[in-house]
C-alpha cells in the first residue's frame, strides 16, 4: 500500500532541548495513525513539522507525494491542520471562519461560500453559523476548528489533540465526527495524550516520548506487549503504600506503579492469584478500599514503556489518562 | 502572475477579515473614534489657550502635531493585532493554507492603513469643531494626509516586525508607549522645535515626527505667519525627509517582517 505520510529521521532541537530525535513515521492511505505520547513528548513539534509551520533541523518527510523541503506550498494543499488551540477567530462568525478558509485554500468565492454552508450543516452548527464565535462552547469551537480543516476536502488531515480539555460529552460528539471522516477514506494523523482516543480512533499507534519512538503497533498488539491482567489496589492510607507495594512484589510479573493510594501490578493466574493478594494484605494488616482485576489498557502500555509514568515530568498525562478513562 | 494575482486576493482577504474584527469589537471603535477625538479637544483647550502666538493660532499648530501623534500610536495597534493572532493560534492555521506567504503581515499593515484613514477623518472632523481650517486648497491638504498615511505606514511595519519577534500583545503595548511616547513629544508636535533645550533640539529637529507635523501644517497653511524659517534641512524640506523614512523603513522592515513569518518557529 502506498504511504501517504512517509518520515524519515525526523530532528528538531530548541536550543539544548531535544524535540525530536530521529522519528520515523508512516502513514498508509486511508488509515489512522496515533501518534501517541505525553506532553512535551514531541507530538505538537512532529506535526508542525509535516505541516510545513517548522523545518527540521535533520530527516526527510513526504506528505500527499510532496516534500516538506522542497514542495511546501504543495504540501500546504494537500493537507487539513486542525490544531490543538482550536485556531478559530473569535471576532468572525462561524460561516466567516470556514470561508475566509476556502478564500484562502483558493476555492474561489462562490466555492468557498458554498463549503461553508455545507460544512455548518454536517457539523450541527447552522444555527450558530450566524453568531460570533466569542460566543461558543468548547466543543462547538473544536467542531468548528475540525470544518476548517475539511473546507478544501483535503487528502490529508492533520489533528493535533483534536479533544484536549473537551468535556467527556463534546469529547464522544467529536470522536463520532472523526470516525466517520475514517470511514469516509481520509487519511488522518491525529495526536493525542489520551489512550483510550488512540484506542477509539486508531488503527495503527506510534508512542513517543521524549522526542522518539518507543512503540509501534496496533492498540491489541500494543496491550498484548505488556501482557498478564493488572491488579489495581486502593489502599485506606497513603502511608501504606511502600508496605503494599512489598507485599503485592512476590505476585508481580512485572513493574509496579503506585501512587498515592492506588497500585497497580500486572499479575498471572487471574482470580486464584487476586485471592492470594488479599491474603497476603490482610496478614499484613493492610486495610484496603477496593481491590479489582482488569484487563491491561493503553495506560498500562504506557507505564510500562516509558517507565517513568510517575515523574513530575509526565504528571499531566498521568491525570489527563484518568479523566479519559 | 498567478502569484501576484493570489497575493493581492489573500492579502485583500486578510484585511477584509481585520476590518470585519475593528467594526465588531467595541474597545477597538472606541479606540479609532473617541480616543482621537479627546486627544484633539483636550490639547485644543489645554494647551491652546495657555500659549498666544502674535498672529497665528497655536490651536492651529496643535492640530497637525495631534494629528502626527496619534497616527504614530496607531501602530501600536498593528503590533498588537498581529501579536493577539499569534497567541491565537490563528497566524499558524494561516501558516499551515496554501496561501501568498506575505499576504498575511501585507494585509495586517493594509488593514492599519484603513484603520488609520478613519482616525484621520475623525479627528480632522474634531478638530475643525475646535477651530482648525485648511487654507491651502484641498489639493495640498489631501497631500499633507497622504504624508501622515505614509509616515504611519512605515511605522505599522516596524511594529509588525516587532510583535512576530515578542508576540505578546501586553508587551508590545508597553514597549511602544515607551518608544513612541518620547518620539512624539521631543518633536515639535506642541511647541516649536526652536524651543527645546540643546540635545533635545536637535533630537527634535531631526525626528522624523516633527518633520510629519511641519509638513502636514505647510500643507494645510497652519504655520503661523512670522514663524522664522526652520534652519535645518529636516525642518526646510520636511516632506521629502519624511518620504525618506517611509521608504528606508519600509525597505528595511517589510522583508524582516516577511522572513520572520516565513521562518517563524524555526
Amino acid at each position: 500500500m502506498q504511504n501517504i505520510i512517509e518520515a524519515r529521521g525526523l530532528v528538531k532541537r530548541y536550543g539544548d532541548i531535544e524535540g525530536l530525535t530521529g522519528l520515523d513515521l508512516s502513514v498508509p492511505e486511508g488509515s489512522v495513525l496515533g501518534l501517541l505520547g505525553p506532553n512535551g513528548a514531541g507530538k505538537t513539534t512532529a506535526v508542525s513539522i509535516l505541516t510545513t509551520l517548522l523545518e527540521p533541523d535533520a530527516g526527510t518527510a513526504k506528505v500527499a507525494g510532496a516534500d516538506i523541503r522542497s514542495e511546501p506550498g504543495e504540501v500546504r494543499k494537500r493537507i487539513g491542520l486542525s490544531g490543538q488551540y482550536a485556531a478559530v477567530d473569535d471576532y468572525l462568525t462561524g460561516f466567516e471562519n470556514l470561508d475566509l478558509i476556502g478564500r484562502l485554500y483558493h476555492l474561489g468565492r462562490k466555492q468557498a461560500r458554498r463549503r461553508a454552508h455545507e460544512l455548518l450543516e454536517r457539523f450541527d452548527l447552522v444555527e450558530a453559523g450566524s453568531r460570533p464565535v466569542k460566543g461558543y462552547s468548547g466543543g462547538m469551537r473544536r467542531r468548528l476548528d475540525l470544518a476548517g480543516a475539511l473546507v478544501a476536502a483535503p487528502p490529508v488531515l492533520i489533528l493535533d489533540e483534536p479533544s484536549t480539555g473537551l468535556d467527556p460529552r463534546s469529547r464522544a460528539q467529536l470522536w463520532d465526527i472523526i470516525r466517520e471522516l475514517v470511514d469516509g477514506g481520509s487519511t488522518l494523523l491525529l495526536t493525542t495524550q489520551y489512550m483510550e482516543e488512540a484506542d477509539q480512533l486508531a488503527e495503527d499507534i506510534v508512542v513517543i516520548d521524549r522526542g522518539r519512538e518507543i512503540a509501534h503497533g496496533s492498540p491489541d498488539q500494543l496491550k498484548k506487549m505488556v501482557g498478564g491482567e493488572r491488579m489495581e489496589i486502593a489502599l485506606s492510607s497513603e502511608a501504606d503504600l511502600d508496605e503494599a507495594k512489598r507485599t503485592i512484589a512476590p505476585f508481580a510479573v512485572g513493574a509496579i506503579h503506585g501512587t498515592r493510594t492506588a497500585v497497580t501490578a500486572p499479575i498471572s493466574g487471574g482470580v486464584d492469584t487476586m485471592t492470594l493478594v488479599l491474603r497476603a494484605f490482610s496478614a499484613a494488616g493492610i486495610e484496603l478500599e477496593d481491590a479489582g482485576l482488569r484487563r491491561p489498557t493503553l495506560d498500562d502500555v504506557f507505564l510500562s514503556l516509558t517507565g517513568h509514568g510517575t515523574e513530575g515530568a509526565t504528571e499531566p498525562a498521568l491525570v489527563d489518562m484518568k479523566e479519559a478513562s | 502572475m498567478a502569484v501576484f494575482a493570489d497575493f493581492f486576493a489573500d492579502g485583500f482577504n486578510i484585511a477584509r477579515r481585520n476590518m470585519i474584527k475593528v467594526l465588531r469589537v467595541p474597545e477597538i471603535l472606541v479606540s479609532v473614534l473617541v480616543t482621537p477625538v479627546i486627544m484633539v479637544v483636550m490639547f485644543a483647550y489645554v494647551f491652546g489657550g495657555a500659549i498666544d502666538i502674535p498672529g497665528g493660532s497655536y490651536r492651529e499648530f496643535l492640530v497637525a502635531g495631534a494629528f502626527a501623534m496619534n497616527l504614530s500610536f496607531g501602530a501600536t495597534f498593528t503590533g498588537a493585532g498581529l501579536a493577539e493572532d499569534m497567541q491565537k493560534g490563528i497566524i499558524s492555521r494561516f501558516r499551515s493554507l496554501p496561501m501568498s506567504r506575505s499576504a498575511v503581515v501585507f494585509g495586517r499593515t493594509s488593514t492599519d492603513v484603513l484603520y488609520n484613514i478613519m482616525t484621520l477623518v475623525v479627528m480632522a472632523g474634531a478638530g475643525l469643531l475646535v477651530g482648525w481650517r485648511i487654507h491651502n486648497g484641498l489639493a495640498s491638504a489631501v497631500a499633507g494626509f497622504a504624508v501622515l498615511l505614509a509616515f504611519a505606514y512605515a511605522l505599522s511595519w516596524i511594529m509588525a516586525y516587532v510583535a512576530l519577534l515578542v508576540p505578546t500583545p501586553e508587551i508590545i503595548n508597553s514597549t511602544a508607549f515607551m518608544v513612541i511616547f518620547p518620539l512624539t513629544f521631543i518633536a515639535n508636535t506642541f511647541v516649536p522645535a526652536e524651543t527645546l533645550p540643546g540635545p533635545l533640539r536637535v533630537f527634535a529637529e531631526w525626528n522624523p515626527v516633527s518633520a510629519v507635523a511641519q509638513a502636514a501644517r505647510e500643507a494645510f497653511g497652519n504655520i503661523p505667519p512670522g514663524t522664522p524659517e526652520p534652519t535645518v534641512w529636516s525642518l526646510q524640506n520636511p516632506a521629502l525627509y519624511t518620504l525618506i523614512w517611509v521608504v528606508v523603513i519600509v525597505a528595511v522592515f517589510a522583508p524582516l517582517a516577511v522572513r520572520r513569518y516565513q521562518k517563524m518557529g524555526s
